[in-house]
């Protein structure tokens, strides 16, 4: 095996992006990467999408759930 | 007001601190634990059951229990850790009776792990030129230059997310959604590495499918309103 095609790169990207490549594997992604415009822009595309994630709104309880709880450890800590 | 503005923010003091200050019955540091972690638990509890409702049942069965449970708490993981597990707990369970099949390790759900993640067809095949290249790369996406375009971008996501099986849900849910780290999900999920990545990947790459056709479609609709 020396080179990787696509269809293979496309499923190491997240073993890449946490690091969990072996070193072999990692040359071999890298270099295909440098070769491959479709898979540095599939790449990219998945860091965004990444980011996308990481940017969506926080959610909240409701006021009357939050009301319940704060009432529930009001009364459990101070019997 | 210096409490609120930390409670928005989300940011907490030490673990230590956190828990004694809630074994003493403080009730703002309680306030604002709940400020800083129901988000995430709702989105997490989502995964599991069939509503809002209910995964807002989820959070607040939850909370009761981590409240009850506070004296008992050992640290032997996390605060977060714990009261997340003690969350998904109640969420299968809830989720069993809303008869919402719970399969961390069936069959099908290896057999669902190992399917590719790219479409084969947008692939070479083996009797192309090149056997497992693209056949037409990925096209490019635009960037979100304005405000209308991010928040359309967010609802697919969060569409796309609604779509998938709640396993790859949980874990990308945790991963990207919350930013833990891949040690932590395993924590909270019971989970392997290996099952983590496998799943954290999958999720990601079909929500990366939901955004390339919202692009491509985007884009033909320009091209059409042109030509």
């Amino acid at each position: 095996m020396t080179g990787l095609d696509c269809d293979e790169f496309v499923e190491l990207v997240t073993r890449y992006l946490d690091g969990r490549l072996d070193r072999e594997t990692e040359r071999r992604f890298t270099e295909h990467m440098a070769q491959c415009d479709g898979c540095d822009r599939y790449l990219d595309q998945f860091r965004q999408t990444i980011s996308v994630l990481g940017e969506l709104p926080a959610e909240s309880l409701s006021a009357e759930a939050r009301d319940r709880l704060l009432s529930a450890f009001r009364n459990w800590r101070r019997p | 007001m210096d409490g609120d503005v930390n409670a928005r923010s989300g940011a907490l003091p030490l673990e230590a601190t956190v828990l004694a200050r809630l074994r003493a019955g403080d009730e703002s540091m309680f306030a604002r634990v709940l400020e800083a972690w129901a988000g995430g638990m709702l989105r997490l509890a989502r995964a599991h059951v069939s509503t809002d409702a209910s995964a807002e049942d989820v959070v607040q069965d939850t909370w009761l229990a981590v409240i009850k449970g506070l004296d008992r708490f050992e640290g032997r993981s996390s605060l977060k850790t714990w009261v997340y597990r003690i969350l998904v707990n109640t969420a299968k369970n809830r989720g069993a009776r809303e008869s919402r099949t719970i399969s961390w390790d069936s069959l099908a759900a290896a057999q669902e792990d190992a399917a590719p993640t790219v479409d084969p067809s947008r692939f070479q095949g083996r009797d192309d030129r090149l056997p497992g290249h693209w056949r037409e790369p990925p096209p490019a996406w635009p960037s979100a230059e304005s405000q209308v375009v991010a928040a359309e971008v967010r609802a697919h996501v969060e569409a796309a997310l609604r779509e998938l099986p709640y396993r790859q849900r949980a874990v990308i849910t945790l991963r990207d959604v919350e930013g833990y780290g891949a040690e932590e999900v395993c924590s909270v999920l019971g989970i392997s590495a290996g099952n983590q990545r496998v799943l954290l990947h999958r999720a990601r790459a079909a929500v990366r499918a939901r955004l390339a056709e919202y692009f491509a479609g985007a884009a033909a609709c320009e091209t059409g309103a042109v030509g």
